[in-house]
């Protein structure tokens, strides 16, 4: 009966017969790999060396959106999370929680897309889970994804790792994934051609530690944006970052978007770009690298670290003065008058 | 990027502050009205580009912190009444009543929701018929009619399901009562820009009229401001205060004709209650009789607690320009954007939030 499959019904969470449906055919044939297909109750793989691990939950409203879903953005958040150890991303998990009445169809694209994530990062999912609650419970779909990656010796990153007279880089243009995402949100909804910059970054960052063994941090600047990630690093590594707004690349779909709502884009979410802090030495050559590659293409220097104020940030606005730059603190919200 | 990075110039700027510089010769100090010119003086270094002969003060242009405790309790007592669904704009939800705040109600099972447009509050009372949908109207001339116009379509499209809570105000009212107090001595006003769309630049005339006070109305980009500086300044130098438009773009003297008529039609003036400042005559917007049914001071009744102000925060104050964010005792020590003590140190457009966000390097210390 056509009208019953096309929602995610309470049953297919019941663990019988009708989860075991939703398995094989909405996830399995997707997925596919030897550790997974053996439906154990745990995967089994074999790792030597330094390993990372991470995991990460995803709850993006609305789950479809310009250059992405939440398929696309579970499997790049956590393998990102990975490479910004300088890991190798190996195997990932992915749990789903499904609200009842989620049509089937919607479910399906989101797990092609979670294929052409992994694909594209060259990881595998392989251990999953799926649960269904009652209507309301939770919204539509939430994805929690764990990562196992591998780290190289001598490689040493860590957000604490920042010194004086190292280079800020920056892998792109900042704030496209948050205004994707909020332009197609309820109420909002505007028009325009920008995407999401939701990528896996893991190859990326190994071209960039191939090329040098002096990059000390690396960090994704996803929710709170890049001042919360610059300020983050400077507290960790307790030194003082200066930025140059004038090198900080921003789209004008951004730009504009962001004037009209009254946000700085400086505390706009992203989901594929990087943030490195290298030795000075290193730095035109990382820039170079990383321009190379396609998720690096607008990279840039945009500032550098200090023994000056240690903890803060301090930004060269585009007209000369300076400014601090802080933390977000609670939610981005569009100004009144 | 067109309408924007040419009002975002570097040189343009440089080029400005030394005019301003060269210009001034005696201290003088200068309000900016609205929270919106705060932000941006702050955020690109307006403070530091021009000469220290120029003050600037933070005046009470920002919506949600001149919203006074008792009108923030009421919403919140009404969140907490059956069947209730809140709407409001962004920051409202987030500022600490006496006893609570909107996101508190929230978190306790209040049906609270933040919306972009009036319109979109008109749109959840029509989804949710048999719930009552308040609006929590706040801000000034620039959201009076937007408000207005939610009020008509929700009576054309006989929707019975929709109020509002008007606690809009007007800005020249509240400028004459600052001036009248003498509390602090202005030279000059940054005047609001967006208001000024509406209102235009004619009631503003009494100001350089009765008090000798230089009135230049502004955009919000750094180029905007510098620009009404440098006329504020040559008004001061010569002694000729009058009102000007240095937001030519969008402000025209005699405003926004149709969108003030359709004000007019909805709200009549009353008086308002303002935070730090006490209730202002003929300051506020209070919904006309004729609209009676969708005004929800007539369709609720709450009594909430009496009002308590948060003690040692100087909210008051500092949208009086009485006091700079950093005077008050609390700023950064207690009151963070974390857990905010007053208003002032919530909003986007509150003076506190702008001075501890971009608080300027030299600064440094007291951070």
């Amino acid at each position: 009966m056509e009208q019953v499959d096309d929602r995610i019904l309470l049953a297919h969470g019941s663990g019988g017969k009708l989860s075991h449906e939703l398995v094989e055919k909405k996830f399995l044939p997707f997925l596919a790999n030897p550790a997974l297909n053996k439906l154990d109750d745990s995967a089994i793989f074999e790792a030597s060396g330094r390993l990372a691990f991470t995991t990460d939950g995803y709850v993006v409203n609305p789950i479809f959106f310009p250059g992405g879903d939440i398929g696309k953005l579970s499997v790049c958040g956590t393998v990102n999370d990975l490479a910004m150890n300088g890991a190798r991303p190996l195997y990932l998990s992915l749990s789903a929680i499904i609200e009842e009445g989620f049509l089937l169809s919607e479910l399906e694209q989101i797990v092609q897309s979670i294929k052409k994530a992994a694909e594209e990062a060259e990881v595998n999912i392989i251990a999953g889970d799926t649960k269904v609650v009652n209507r309301g419970q939770a919204d539509k779909l939430f994805i929690t994804t764990s990562g196992v990656g591998i780290i190289s010796p001598g490689v040493d990153i860590s957000g604490a790792n920042a010194r004086a007279g190292d280079k800020v880089l920056l892998s792109g243009t900042i704030g496209d994934h948050g205004i994707a995402v909020m332009s197609q949100r309820e109420g909002l909804r505007f028009s325009m051609t920008l995407e999401s910059d939701c990528a896996p970054l893991n190859k990326l960052v190994a071209q960039m530690l191939e090329v040098s063994s002096r990059i000390h941090c690396l960090r994704d600047p996803t929710r709170g944006g890049l001042a919360t990630t610059l300020s983050e690093l400077a507290r960790q590594s307790k030194v003082g970052i200066v930025v140059d707004e004038a090198k900080i690349p921003v789209k004008d779909e951004v730009k504009a978007t962001c004037e009209l709502l009254g946000l700085d884009p400086l505390y706009v979410a992203n989901e594929g770009k990087v943030v490195a802090v290298a030795d000075s030495a290193d730095a035109d050559k990382i820039l170079a690298r990383m321009r190379k590659n396609s998720y690096g293409r607008d990279a840039a220097i945009i500032g550098e670290v200090t023994n000056e104020h240690p903890g803060k940030v301090v930004m060269k606005t585009k007209l000369g003065p300076s400014r601090i730059v802080d933390m977000l603190s609670g939610e981005l919200l569009p100004r009144i008058c | 990027m067109k309408f924007i990075d040419e009002y975002q110039d570097n040189k343009l700027a440089r080029g400005l502050a030394y005019k301003i510089a060269k210009r001034s010769t005696t201290t003088i100090r200068l309000m900016e009205f609205c929270g919106g010119h705060t932000h941006a003086i702050l955020r690109y270094g307006i403070r530091q580009l021009v000469p220290k002969t120029v003050e600037m003060r933070s005046g009470p242009g920002c919506p949600v912190c001149v919203t006074a405790t008792a009108d923030l309790d009421k919403a919140i007592a009404l969140a907490h009444l059956p069947d209730v669904i809140i709407t409001t704009f962004g920051d409202m939800i987030r500022v600490p009543g006496s006893y609570s705040s909107l996101q508190q109600a929230k978190a306790e099972g209040a049906d609270v929701r933040i919306v972009y447009s009036t319109i979109d509050a008109v749109e959840i009372a029509r989804a949710n018929p048999r719930k009552s949908v308040i609006f929590i109207g706040i801000g000034f001339e620039t959201t009076a009619p937007t408000i207005a116009a939610s009020i008509l379509k929700a009576q054309q499209d006989k929707i019975e399901n929709f109020y509002v809570l008007s606690l809009n105000k007007l800005t020249p009212p509240v400028m004459k009562v600052l001036l009248d107090s003498g509390e602090i001595k202005l030279d000059g006003i940054v005047c609001p820009g967006h208001v000024s769309v509406i209102i235009g630049s004619h009631p503003y005339e009494f100001i350089p009229r009765d008090y000798r006070v230089a009135c230049v109305i502004s955009g919000f980009e750094p180029l905007d401001i510098l620009l009404c500086i440098d006329k504020l300044v040559e008004q001061i130098e010569k002694g000729e205060p009058k009102v000007e438009i240095a937001y030519p773009r969008v402000v025209r003297p005699e405003g926004n004709i149709k969108a003030w008529q359709l004000t007019e039609n909805v709200f009549e003036i009353g008086e308002a209650n303002w935070r730090g400042i006490g209730i202002v005559p003929q300051s506020g917007l209070k919904v006309r009789g004729k609209y009676e049914q969708f005004d929800a001071d007539k369709a609720f009744s709450v009594s909430p607690k009496p009002p308590r102000e948060p003690k040692g925060c100087r909210c008051g104050d500092v949208i009086r320009g009485a006091a700079m964010p950093l005077e008050c005792k609390l700023f950064r020590k207690v009151c963070t954007p974390e857990s905010p003590v007053g208003p002032c140190m919530v909003s986007s457009e509150g003076a506190c939030a702008a001075y501890y966000q971009y608080g300027p390097p030299e600064n440094l210390q007291d951070f």
